[in-house]
């Protein structure tokens, strides 16, 4: 590992000040969270920055209600302190539910809000630096393709890259709308959720639309009251401890048997967490039926565009979307 | 991170700090090369080679420590980030001389053959204890409004972030259970 010097930030900005000297040094400056994603990369050479700006003392790292019912989440909160949370239990039960399928207790209690929206993705080849990957090293190629594509993408993917964003939180986080707070050396700006990532097509080294330096200083949770009737289901190849093969945040509005409004999101298909928005308007003023659920999954997916050896992603987040829509009806 | 990161010379000399790292409840001066993980500083520089590395990625477990009470990877946790924190390893859970509840179950419900998974499996179930104490839900909790307890079910979630090559699970869960249900 290249030897780094270690910063650590007491606010946001500092911590922007304190990266910008690092990059003008030349010397290859990042954030450091949990370190859970970073750390790992760092050991396995696919990233050797010169200096770590340590965010997780930033004084935003806790929860705050807004006006008008929503929550303001600081980017350095722990995931566990995040899912644990009383008022984000009960207002979007499917974001704990999310947070606590993903990684494990003791990563959890490291990785921080921010991190986790920006961790990589867990494609083999992109953490192998003796293989291609146009991801990590750009025009090198995309061994996926033609090789181990099981766990990646099936609907939006490029030529370039076919790799999903591997995270849990981020799934219902695209589904409520969330709003990303950006501090950068351009000054603050907000970003919705799921425009935050963003897909491939030819830089797939570029994972989301912020630019260098730019700080996530908080997650801000639009009020949404039937969220409170949310949930998320995760399938992967264990029970526990996996990444996922495919998940689904929903939230559903059901009044007299017919969808008022919903909200639906799918992990482990995407190079984004991907919104559903074409099932979600598909549902909108429809019954509350299985058959219902199904004909919009099917409109969703409709889209997709699978590689030999994850068709069946197709398939499974058709049927995980009506399951979930379902549970949700008999929960009521 | 958009290919930030990646440049600048690779070989360059070691960038050092002198911190104070407090565990067990004892302070330990020491320079740690930036670049060393909690686990390697603890095993190579205090010689409390309790905590074990089983894959260093995060994967297995083995190297569960507690910082200031809650678990984590001791091999993703860079030592300069915990300089003031308390530590606590294996080796500092029996006070007085008696053994932790946790490890006294372990020994009784016979939860290892190996044992070098155990430093972890014994910070993990200590902090799990804790973690239900404070309501915390897990992915195996029907109703993460409403309230938590431990039975097999929330254990064998809880722990799954510790792995056992030899197989003890159906042992580690018992004990657990005992002190903690
Ligand atoms: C064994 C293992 C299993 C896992 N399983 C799962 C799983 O099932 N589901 C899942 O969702 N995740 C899983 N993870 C991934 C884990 O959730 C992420 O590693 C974690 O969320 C990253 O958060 P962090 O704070 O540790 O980020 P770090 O590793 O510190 O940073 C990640 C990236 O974000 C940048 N960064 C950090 N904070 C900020 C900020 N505030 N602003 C701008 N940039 C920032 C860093 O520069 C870095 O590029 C797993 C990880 C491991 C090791
Ligand atoms: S899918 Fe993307 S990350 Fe994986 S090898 Fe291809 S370019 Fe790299
Ligand atoms: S050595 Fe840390 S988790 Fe395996
Ligand atoms: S007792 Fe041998 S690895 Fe667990």
């Amino acid at each position: 590992m290249r030897p780094f010097a270690y910063e650590r930030a007491a606010d946001a900005r500092s911590a922007v000040a304190a990266r910008a000297a690092g990059a003008a040094d030349g010397a290859g400056a990042v954030y450091l969270g949990g370190g859970t994603n970073l750390v790992d990369l760092m050991r396995l050479g696919v990233v050797s920055p010169g200096v770590l700006v340590d965010v997780t003392r930033l004084p935003s790292d806790g929860v705050e209600e807004t006006a008008g019912g929503g929550l303001l989440i600081g980017a350095a909160m722990r995931n566990s302190d995040l899912a644990a949370h009383p008022l984000v239990r009960r207002r979007y039960p499917m974001l704990t539910q999310a947070v606590v399928a993903g990684a494990s207790g003791q990563i959890r209690n490291m990785a921080t809000v921010g991190g986790n929206l920006l961790q990589r993705t867990r494609c083999s080849y992109f953490q192998d630096v003796t293989k291609p990957c146009n991801k990590r090293a750009p025009g090198s190629g995309c061994p996926a393709r033609n090789g181990d594509h099981r766990n990646l993408a099936v609907i939006g993917q490029s030529e370039a890259c076919v790799a999903t964003h591997p995270s849990d939180m981020a799934v219902p986080l695209a589904a409520l709308g969330a709003v990303v707070h950006i501090e950068g050396p351009g000054g603050a700006r907000q970003v919705p959720m799921p425009g935050l990532h963003r897909l491939p097509g030819d830089t797939p080294e570029r994972d989301t639309v912020l630019e260098p330096g730019d700080l996530i200083t908080a997650v801000e949770l639009p009020p949404l009251p039937f969220a409170a009737r949310s949930r998320y289901r995760k399938v992967r190849d264990r029970a526990s401890f996996a990444f996922a093969v495919v998940s689904v945040a929903a939230a559903l509005d059901v009044e007299d048997g017919m969808v008022k409004d919903c909200r639906i999101a799918l992990g482990g298909v995407a190079h984004i967490p991907w919104r559903a928005e074409r099932a979600e308007s598909a549902l909108r003023g429809s019954p509350a039926t299985e058959a219902a659920f199904a004909q919009a999954a099917a409109e969703e997916l409709a889209q997709a565009t699978p590689l030999p050896h994850n068709a069946f992603k197709v398939p499974l987040a058709r049927n995980v979307v009506v399951r979930t829509l379902l549970d949700l009806v008999e929960a009521s | 991170m958009n290919g930030e990161g990646n440049s600048g010379p690779v070989f360059a000399d070691p960038i050092t700090a002198d911190i104070m790292l407090s565990v067990n409840g004892d302070e330990h001066s020491v320079a740690v090369d930036t670049r060393e993980t909690l686990l390697d500083t603890l095993r190579e520089h205090l010689d409390l080679i309790g905590a074990k590395k089983g894959c260093d990625h995060g994967q297995c477990g083995a190297c569960t420590v507690l910082v200031d009470g809650r678990r984590v990877k001791s091999c993703l946790t860079l030592t300069v980030t915990v300089d003031d924190r308390e530590i606590t390893t294996v080796e500092g859970l029996a006070a007085d001389g008696a053994l932790h509840p946790m490890q006294a179950a372990f020994v009784e419900r016979d939860a290892f053959q190996c044992g070098y998974c155990t430093p972890g499996q014994l910070c993990s179930a200590v902090a799990v204890v804790r973690e239900v104490a404070d309501g915390w839900p897990s992915a195996v909790t029907p109703d993460v409004s409403g309230p938590v307890s431990l039975d097999d079910d929330e254990i064998r979630e809880r722990m799954s972030g510790n792995l056992c090559r030899c197989g003890a699970y159906v042992n580690i869960v018992a004990a657990i259970r005992q002190v903690g249900a």
